[in-house]
């Protein structure tokens, strides 16, 4: 799967929790949660977004990495390379 | 013949202004009966009245400042004869009136409407003029079913979470509307319920602890958050100590048929909604877990249902992510008790003669002072920090 392809699966889990909120206005190496007033409901609704569409299981541990929309896609691209 | 005067409500009270009066002349009168509102520099109390009788007349207006031991009204008090005038027909409420009503809790004033109409307060009839409600769709939990201006409210609150906005957004929302439901339910609850405020500082390390284990096994959609074991522990305690789940209704306290518990979303483009999640106290904590997913992402895409924003019997507001440290929150009308909850934060602790720093989170309890007091809700405080150190068994 390409980084673009990636990135909007992000983008639309995202707008899945948060779907007031103009994606284009978010700098994508901040943390989201600096940006938009998402708590970690919605946070965890995200998270489960991303693996119910991409079927990767996302371990508790590494949820820190999905801080960020750069750090979302690098890090789904890494575990899917790894599978 | 008897005279009804200005109460002295505290030691430093001089003058009392009448806001409004609660009977007319010619009203029957039992003792313990409220007659009138007065405004003080404390506030507005309910006066009542310590005799049996009919009002003879109305010596003082809304509005005028009087010192206290003035003479209020004229009493006829009871054991004499005394003529008691017909009610008069029920007349649409002056804007004038309309106005003073505001100033009246919503569970007092039984209307007075012809049989077999809907009874409806002036001021829920005002209400849902404001709020744009159908009074023929409304349910009346008032005294014989009659209409009051909560149930205008809570009507209004419904419509706004009602999926009727457009499919899958919050946008159709009308913020505006839903701020006057806020402003009007928010401001009936610190004119009528007697707030008391209770705070205490809860050990979490156990139950994040517990959290941590049990995440780094569980799938990603299983996966727990701490808000979910505060909201059962606010629902198992609530279970374990009376007077915190439930209604005050018609001057009385009403269990609540179930522990539904009410969380306070604050929605981004402005506004709060309070829709419940019910049974929590039967629910496990993956059940629970479940419904607060379910819950949130149906309040942020305008999907909730009306049960859900009628049914709370408690209120549980966590600002804890927002860096505050203490909530203390105003309760939702007519339930009894809102919990709040602020960050998680790692403090001094002492124990066994050693401090250390652990993970801490402040508890706040708002009451109903009609209904419990500071000892019951210092009981219900401490069964929640109970629990919450016994994270398994939540």
């Amino acid at each position: 799967m390409r980084e673009s392809e990636i990135r909007q699966i992000v983008r639309e889990a995202l707008s899945n929790v948060a779907p007031e909120v103009d994606l284009d206005a978010i700098d994508p190496a901040k943390n989201l949660r600096d940006q938009i007033d998402i708590d970690s409901v919605d946070f965890l609704n995200f998270v489960i977004g991303l693996h119910k569409e991409l079927g990767i299981e996302i371990p508790d541990a590494d949820v820190p990495k999905l801080g960020t929309l750069n750090g979302c896609v690098a890090y789904l691209q890494s575990r899917m390379k790894g599978s | 013949m008897s005279e009804f005067r200005m109460p002295s409500l505290g030691a430093d009270m001089e003058f009392g202004t009448l806001v409004d009066w609660r009977v007319k002349s010619g009203d029957r009168i039992k003792r313990g009966d409220v007659v009138a509102l007065v405004e003080t520099e404390k506030g507005v109390i309910e006066v009542e009245i310590f005799e049996n009788g009919v009002i003879d007349s109305l010596i003082v207006q809304p509005g005028q400042k009087v010192p206290v031991g003035a003479t209020l009204a004229i009493v006829r008090s009871d054991g004499k004869t005394a003529e008691v005038q017909p009610a008069p027909a029920a007349a649409p409420p002056s804007e004038a009136k309309a106005a003073v009503e505001e100033l009246r809790p919503a569970t007092v004033a039984p209307p007075t409407e012809l049989p077999g109409r809907a009874r409806v307060s002036p001021l829920a009839r005002k209400r849902a003029q404001e709020l744009g409600v159908e009074l023929s769709a409304v349910t009346g939990t008032g005294e014989a079913g009659s209409i009051t201006a909560s149930d205008v409210e809570k009507a209004a609150a419904a419509k706004q979470g009602a999926p009727v906005a457009p499919p899958a957004s919050a946008k159709g929302l009308d913020l505006q509307a839903m701020r006057r439901v806020i402003a009007a339910t928010m401001a009936r609850s610190k004119r009528e319920i007697p707030h008391y405020y209770l705070a205490t500082t809860i050990d979490m390390s156990k139950g994040l602890n517990w959290l941590a284990a049990e995440n780094s096994r569980r799938p990603i959609t299983k996966r727990l958050l701490y808000s979910a074991l505060l909201i059962r522990a606010v629902a198992l305690a609530a279970c374990e100590v009376p007077g915190m789940n439930g209604f005050w209704i018609d001057g009385a306290f009403k269990p609540g048929e179930g522990v539904h518990v009410g969380v306070a979303i604050s929605l981004r483009q402005g506004g709060l909604i309070n829709p419940a999640i019910h049974d929590v106290d039967k629910k496990t904590l993956d059940e629970l877990m479940e419904s607060m997913l379910d819950l949130v992402n149906r309040a942020r895409t305008g999907h909730l249902r009306s049960s859900e924003l009628s049914d709370g019997t408690i209120t549980v507001t966590n600002l804890g992510e927002q860096g505050v440290e203490s909530v203390f929150g105003v309760i939702y009308p007519p339930q009894v008790a809102l919990v709040g909850f602020g960050k998680i934060t790692e403090r001094p602790f002492a124990s066994g003669g050693l401090v250390g720093a652990r993970p801490m989170i402040e508890a706040t309890l708002s009451g109903d002072h009609r209904v419990s007091d500071g000892h019951r809700g210092g009981r219900f405080l401490r069964a929640m920090d109970g629990l919450l150190q016994e994270p398994e068994r939540l």
